[in-house]
């Protein structure tokens, strides 16, 4: 837990955003999915998005997205300074609907992932993902 | 499947840890003097297959002293269950007599009188009689470690736990799965692995490059007629709670999904019986038995639990066997096609004077210990006062450790990680360098000192409060609260993390904590690569030589509210 100067100005940084952030959307991610829905209602179920709990590292964060059926999904970073992460668009040859990436968090946030389905109907989850200073466990 | 009613009465006819003396005789022939061996390892051995528990020994070859927690507090959910009942209420929730060697083995109470009247506890030579004891009545009974082995003494250090890994040996283990054995280094773990005649168990190791699977996840074992699967977890967050850069190309995590399909694999496999041997911590496999169906037995470590009767989580039995030696379980389990048909648990005790050690191991750890015994045996100071670690806050070792960066590192605050390992020192004993090491021994020990404004220092609690007080306990780590010394705060454990911590106050000057202003920050235990100062067991060492004997005053400086 050794921290220059430095390091403790950036820690501060991510840590303020750690207490503004977690478990809600902000207004760019609501922009995001509204853009990408039209407005449609957005319902649940049918969609698993696979993060870690706690971040390994903040800059490489294995994420997932299944949604079986779906003809595109959007990835949104809440808390990050851009939330748009990813959008995949799956054809009618797809073998399945799913998608894996590593992304990049500014700091503890929540992850929305919102799938389009064949029969244009929306649905959406979310997972909360920390980015802790870590060292004190055991 | 057995019933949560059937449970509840197999609980109170078999289990616990008077054994099948009855409720309370147990304790009352042990006040009358007449606790012996046999009553310690009778056990009526029942159904066709045997589990063997042991957990968090933390390199401790020798019986010890171990205090358990004074405030061991749960949030949300779990606040008021077991594990998180200490002291007195804990008595009464088991029904256990205070004064009692089992209420000295289990709780905090008159700790250090009681000590003085029933000896340390644990020894791997005293574990090896038990074991053996329970293997004459079933040969066949699975001896399953759940990890926090290779780690934690001064012969454990200097041999990179060469010393450990020998006498377990002659235990013969038939799995474990890991946690503090990664602070050895990936290469030396592998190393060990590649010698060992039992599989190093990791469903959730991963490759961090490939994602892919690095360990063996699980091993089958045919039992008393039957197909016994058992899967190992190690510690899901290595990476984050211990220095990433010793085990670069491992990932770790809780992965639930992975655990289900782990078990949704062995069952296909014809599993009867499905055993999970975690390192998760007590809360996380709570949490993971509502979540994952398919998991019969939990053999759960990390967060040093000691409970005397199994905790059932819908289908699912969780067991929790204490740490540093002190207890061993045995389960005894009753599977008939592909059911789970009834159990009976017994949370072993070992009083290492009263359970003979066993000849062959003990040699083996004297062996062990002999290159080092002339350093490790000298004297450095005295205690007068009792030297714990175990709780959520603070414990007198780390307020001796944290004292000891202050003076000898001209600090004004001090921080010293919660490890729930170390053992305790009654007042009166002498401080030998093997006892400062049992309190500090690891493989990045450098004690650093920088500066910190007041706003990172309250940034650092916080973050290592919502580790331990996230009330959903996947993202708690299983630690204790960063021990602080020269700041005094108060604490909301309730709150949300950014929130829990107010009221922080510089001792020596009685001003509060000033977020712009500097502070000097001594500690030890930095996961950063390239951390610089002395080693922390050496300013221990210096100030104890100093102080002679050590007085603490009890601290007072930290308020909890919010549980």
């Amino acid at each position: 837990m050794e921290l220059t100067r430095r390091n403790a100005l950036a820690i501060g940084a991510g840590a303020f955003a750690a207490t503004i952030l977690p478990f809600q959307a902000f207004a760019a991610a609501d922009e995001a999915i509204a853009a990408f829905t039209g407005g449609a209602d957005v319902g649940e179920g049918g969609i698993t998005l696979t993060s870690p709990e706690i971040a390994e590292n903040g800059n490489t964060v294995p994420v997932s997205v299944d949604a079986p059926g779906a003809v595109s999904i959007i990835l949104l970073a809440a808390g990050n300074p851009d939330p748009a992460v990813a959008t995949a668009n799956f054809g009618a040859l797809a073998a399945k609907q799913s998608v894996a990436m590593r992304i990049r968090l500014a700091g503890s946030q929540d992850i929305v992932a919102v799938a389009k389905m064949a029969d244009g109907s929306f649905v959406k989850t979310a997972n909360a993902i920390k980015v802790t200073i870590g060292g004190c466990g055991g | 499947m057995i019933s949560r009613r059937d449970f509840l009465q197999a609980t109170v006819a078999a289990s616990a840890i008077y054994g099948t003396s009855g409720v309370g005789n147990w304790a009352k022939l042990a006040a009358q003097q007449a606790l012996t061996q046999d009553q310690l390892l009778d056990f009526d051995t029942f159904g066709n297959i045997t589990l063997i528990h042991i957990c968090d020994v933390h390199g401790q070859m020798k019986p010890v002293y171990f205090r358990e927690p004074e405030i061991n507090l749960g949030v949300g959910a779990v606040n008021g269950m077991p594990p998180h009942v200490t002291g007195a209420d804990f008595l009464k929730m088991f029904n256990l007599t205070p004064g009692t060697p089992e209420a000295y083995a289990l709780s905090y109470t008159d700790f250090a009188s009681l000590a003085k009247g029933y000896g340390k506890m644990g020894g791997l030579d005293r574990m090896a009689t038990v074991i053996k004891s329970i293997r004459a009545a079933r040969p066949d009974a699975l001896l399953l470690d759940a990890g926090d082995t290779w780690h934690g003494s001064y012969t454990c250090l200097k041999t990179q736990a060469q010393d450990m890994v020998n006498v377990m040996n002659l235990m013969k283990p038939d799995a474990m799965t890991s946690h503090w054995e990664y602070t050895l280094g990936v290469d030396r773990v592998n190393e060990i692995v590649d010698t060992l005649d039992f599989p190093f168990l990791g469903a959730n190791v991963f490759d961090n490059e490939w994602d892919e699977p690095a360990l063996e996840p699980y091993k089958f074992f045919e039992r008393g007629g039957a197909k016994v699967a058992v899967i190992g977890q190690a510690f899901p967050y290595l990476p984050i709670a211990n220095p990433n850069w010793m085990f670069p190309g491992l990932s770790f995590g809780v992965r639930e999904e992975r655990m289900r399909e782990v078990v949704a694999e062995v069952r296909a496999a014809g599993a009867d019986l499905v055993v999970l041997l975690s390192h998760n911590g007590f809360d996380v496999d709570r949490q993971l038995a509502t979540k994952v169906d398919g998991i019969d037995v939990i053999l759960t470590g990390h967060t040093h639990d000691a409970l005397p009767e199994p905790v059932l989580v819908n289908k699912t039995m969780l067991i929790a066997s204490g740490s540093n030696g002190k207890f061993v379980s045995r389960l005894d389990l009753d599977v008939r096609d592909g059911q789970l048909m009834g159990f009976r648990h017994k949370l072993i005790p070992v009083f290492s004077d009263v359970i003979e050690a066993d000849t062959e191991v003990a040699a083996a750890i004297e062996a062990e210990r002999a290159p080092y015994i002339d350093e490790m045996s000298e004297v450095i100071g005295h205690t007068d006062s009792l030297l714990y670690r175990r709780g959520n806050f603070n414990g007198t070792w780390d307020d001796l450790i944290c004292n000891a960066l202050i003076d000898e590192r001209e600090a004004d605050i001090a921080l010293s990680p919660g490890f729930r390992w170390g053992p305790s020192l009654l007042p009166g004993d002498a401080i030998t360098r093997e006892d400062i090491y049992n309190a500090t021994a690891m493989t990045y020990p450098n004690a650093y000192r920088s500066e910190m404004s007041g706003e990172t220092i309250k940034t650092i609690l916080e973050d290592v409060a919502d580790n331990l007080f996230n009330p959903d306990p996947y993202y708690q780590q299983g630690g204790d609260m960063v021990r602080v010394g020269g700041m005094g705060y108060h604490i909301d454990v309730s709150k949300p993390q950014g929130e829990r911590l107010t009221n922080m106050t510089v001792l020596k000057t009685g001003e509060a904590v000033d977020p712009a202003k500097t502070y000097v920050v001594a500690g030890w235990a930095s996961v950063r690569e390239g951390t610089e100062g002395p080693e922390i067991w050496n300013v221990v060492e210096d100030y104890i030589k100093r102080k002679g004997t050590i007085q603490l005053d009890p601290n007072t400086s930290v308020k909890v509210t919010g549980a």
